[in-house]
């Protein structure tokens, strides 16, 4: 290793930027020139769910299971509902697509789950659905086809299947209006296509009657009195004011491409949070102890190098945590302690290589570049086989919204990673640094002989 | 030292572990008509809520009630399991409920029972959701057994018989998820333990550690076998053990260090985790000494042709 020093220059620096990323929750860099800031970042750990209470609600597509929902109505569901959210003044609320027809929710820290499932379950499915020639009273409950591939006049049941025009995904506009006669009306505007389709279907279909029809229920079914061409249109119905405006906002907000039912919801109190918090850190600090303890006392010097390349890597760990950033649950502290020892296997792989060349007679320097060698193929592999087992686990746990999965995956290929820098070239830096200061022939006993 | 010598002594350990936790996975069938496990509302979907009375717990009678008051022909909720945990809380679990309903339930709770709650914990998961998952599991472990199969396969490719060396690291991998299996069945019957997201967590990191351990050993018999080509095949796998021993045995240590201080100290809500996967990776690094290189020697020497014929002999 011609530029050993190099290594060990660069390894210091690491542990420099590292330790300032640990200890800072903020981070900010000038520019020098004309001081204004480059970079500046929130670098607090994230905590998960289970770590700092909340609400994690996973929300699936109300659509039959042999209805394929398309990438794009999945993500404008999950805006209109992220905006929907941001509306109750949720902070750090979080949605994402899970799967091809789920979407995970998270909210942090809220105490009221049960008005933000409310206020998220409205899903406020506008439809104009085509009642034929038969006049239909508001309030009634009736059955449309949107979503159903191919549907059949009637259900199992008898009730008629009605034709579904269009939804509210073609709003482009709705607010309250009043009419002449002083009644309170919500007046729309249409998307440019939806105009087009509105305007063909009021012109074949002028004289009957087109209902507007509210997650299934209808609102009111006026005639068809001539063709809407213009893409502009009234609501019109017995509204009080306030019935007017929530109508209208339901409108404008609540037009979900695709109608979302909860299907898994999952609400952690804050105290049970904190105790996990301490009582995990605890047990890593005592763990991570123990396992420097018996590493030095097992391996004598290069235990004691191979326990500060543990303090490194688990203060590059943390560092990346903090940086990429990876959200902390309880099962990604489990990983990351676990990792700890893990971390550990691939210096005790090299050591007891070191240790059995050293018995072969070979001199210091042969036998650890010797150790470094033969022990490399078995730490590849056998880390390689964890990190397919994290992939894995990472897909698994993304698809259905488990985040706590997927949080243990993600910490633990992380910490194997990061334990194959550490264990590989950060010990091997100060092991040789150390070497070029002492003689073993004179402290064999420094390496357990 | 001769490990391999006993071979048959210690796949016969290995079956008198595994045997009674098959056993217990029929009971809990049995038991439960839904599978070998306790499974939890992860996989079963239904409903858990865990509060807090801050002034008198009420009796697990008088929760059941209010549950059944709540039922509803939609929302069955009548016959929950209730039980007491320490500090004044309570977890019961029913069939699916929506927060909506949570919400009327804890709300009534207050004022029946006249004591603030505070919900620490609440899981809904609807059933179909939960077969889902379950079968998904199922995949997710068979996929990353082949996974694992094939870069092991693809690893030894210099070495005569390398899909051998991924056979026998798959069949001890199954030892391992049949111990971990077994356990979870034996401490559900017992003492009500549920598989949950995170038991799955823990068998599958099992199942990682079972191969990452038993790679180890099959990588010394891997160079070994280049070295020592004129050393019979027996005493070349045991050679490799024990020159590997001394690491198996530290990395363990380790590893349990960690765990148990997880154990002790890392709080009620991972410990059924962390005691699967101390369970788990002690029967992985077992599996990998005592089961997966000995299997090697069997298929060498292929001795499932003298099985019966040994035992003729011992008859005679």
């Amino acid at each position: 290793m011609r530029n050993r020093n190099g290594w060990l220059i660069g390894i210091v620096l690491l542990i420099i930027f590292s330790l300032w990323i640990d200890l800072s929750k903020n981070i900010v860099i000038y520019n020098p020139f004309n001081n204004t800031p480059i970079v500046d970042r929130d670098v607090n750990i994230k905590l998960g769910l289970d770590l700092r209470g909340g609400l994690q609600a996973l929300l699936e597509a109300d659509v039959p299971a042999d209805t394929s929902v398309s990438a794009e109505e999945l993500t404008n569901a999950k805006n209109i509902l992220q905006n929907r959210a941001n509306a109750l003044g949720v902070s750090e609320i979080t949605m994402q697509t899970a799967g091809d027809r789920r979407i995970v929710a998270e909210f942090p820290g809220i105490t009221n789950p049960e008005e933000v499932v409310a206020a998220l379950k409205q899903t406020a499915l506008l439809e104009f659905v085509d009642m034929g020639t038969t006049p239909v009273a508001a309030g009634t409950t009736i059955q449309t086809d949107f979503g159903i591939e191919s549907p059949a006049a009637t259900t199992e049941t008898g009730e008629i299947i009605y034709n579904t025009v269009m939804t509210g995904a073609g709003l482009q506009t709705a607010s309250v209006a009043r009419s002449e006669t002083g009644q309170y009306q919500i007046a729309f505007s249409l998307k440019g296509d939806a105009t087009d389709l509105f305007g063909e279907y009021t012109t074949t279909h002028t004289n009957q009657y087109l209902a507007i029809v509210l997650d299934k229920k209808v609102i009111s079914a006026p005639v068809i009195q001539s063709p809407i061409t213009s893409g502009e249109g009234v609501i019109t119905g017995s509204f009080t004011q306030e019935e007017a405006q929530t109508l209208a906002v339901q409108l404008r907000s609540g037009a979900l491409p695709i109608p979302i039912k909860v299907v898994q919801s999952r609400t952690v109190g804050a105290t049970l949070g904190e105790e996990s918090i301490r009582k995990s850190t605890q047990a890593g600090i005592i763990g991570m102890v123990v396992v420097i303890l018996f590493m030095a006392f097992n391996y004598r010097m290069p235990g004691v190098i191979a326990d500060l390349a543990l303090i490194c890597y688990a203060l590059f760990t943390l560092m990346l945590f903090k940086l990429i950033p990876v959200t902390l649950t309880l099962p990604g502290i489990a990983g990351f302690i676990l990792s700890v020892g893990m971390a550990v296997d691939a210096n005790v792989l090299i050591f007891e290589r070191l240790k059995e060349e050293l018995r072969a007679g070979r001199n210091l320097r042969q036998a650890i570049d010797l150790a470094w060698s033969r022990a490399w193929s078995s730490i590849r592999d056998s880390n390689t086989s964890t990190l397919i087992t994290s992939a894995i686990l990472f897909i698994f746990g993304n698809t259905f919204g488990a985040s706590m999965v997927k949080g243990f995956s993600v910490t633990l290929a992380l910490g194997v990673l990061v334990s194959l820098f550490t264990a590989i070239i950060v010990t091997r830096t100060f092991l040789h640094t150390v070497l070029d200061r002492i003689k073993l022939a004179e402290h064999p006993r420094w390496f357990g002989l | 030292m001769n490990i391999i010598k006993n071979r048959y002594l210690y796949f016969l350990i290995s079956l008198l572990v595994i045997i009674p936790g098959i056993i217990f996975m029929g009971l809990n069938w049995q038991q439960t008509k839904t599978g070998p496990l306790q499974l939890g509302i992860d996989f079963r979907g239904g409903s858990l809520l865990e509060v807090q009375f801050e002034g008198t717990r009420p009796s697990v009678e008088e929760l059941a009630v209010l549950y059944k008051d709540f039922s509803t022909k939609t929302q069955p909720l009548a016959d929950p399991v209730i039980q007491s945990l320490d500090g004044n809380a309570v977890s019961i679990r029913s069939k699916t409920m929506t927060d909506e309903t949570k919400g009327l339930l804890v709300a009534e709770m207050e004022t029946r029972f006249g004591s603030k709650v505070i919900v620490q914990n609440f899981t809904s998961v609807s059933a179909s959701v939960g077969g889902e998952v379950t079968r998904a599991a199922g995949w997710a472990i068979l996929f990353a057994a082949a996974a694992i199969l094939m870069y092991i396969w693809w690893a030894f490719r210099s070495v005569e018989h390398a899909y051998r060396y991924g056979t026998a690291a798959i069949i001890a991998m199954l030892h391992d998820v049949l111990v971990v299996l077994g356990t979870e069945a034996i401490f559900g019957y017992y003492l009500g333990w549920e598989a949950d997201a995170l038991f799955l967590t823990a068998l599958l990191t099992v199942i990682g550690f079972s191969v990452h351990d038993t790679i180890v050993v099959f990588d010394r018999v891997r160079e070994n076998s280049n070295i020592l080509r004129r050393v019979e095949y027996e005493k070349m796998v045991n050679h490799s053990i024990i020159q590997t021993l001394d690491r198996s045995i530290t990395t363990q240590l380790t590893v349990m260090f960690t765990l148990l201080a997880l154990v002790l100290f890392g709080g009620d809500s991972i410990r059924h985790f962390v005691v699967i996967l101390l369970i788990g990776i002690f029967s992985g690094t077992y599996s990998s000494i005592f089961n997966a290189a000995p299997i090697l020697v069997v298929w060498e020497n292929r001795e499932w042709t003298t099985w019966f014929k040994r035992k003729e002999e011992s008859v005679a």
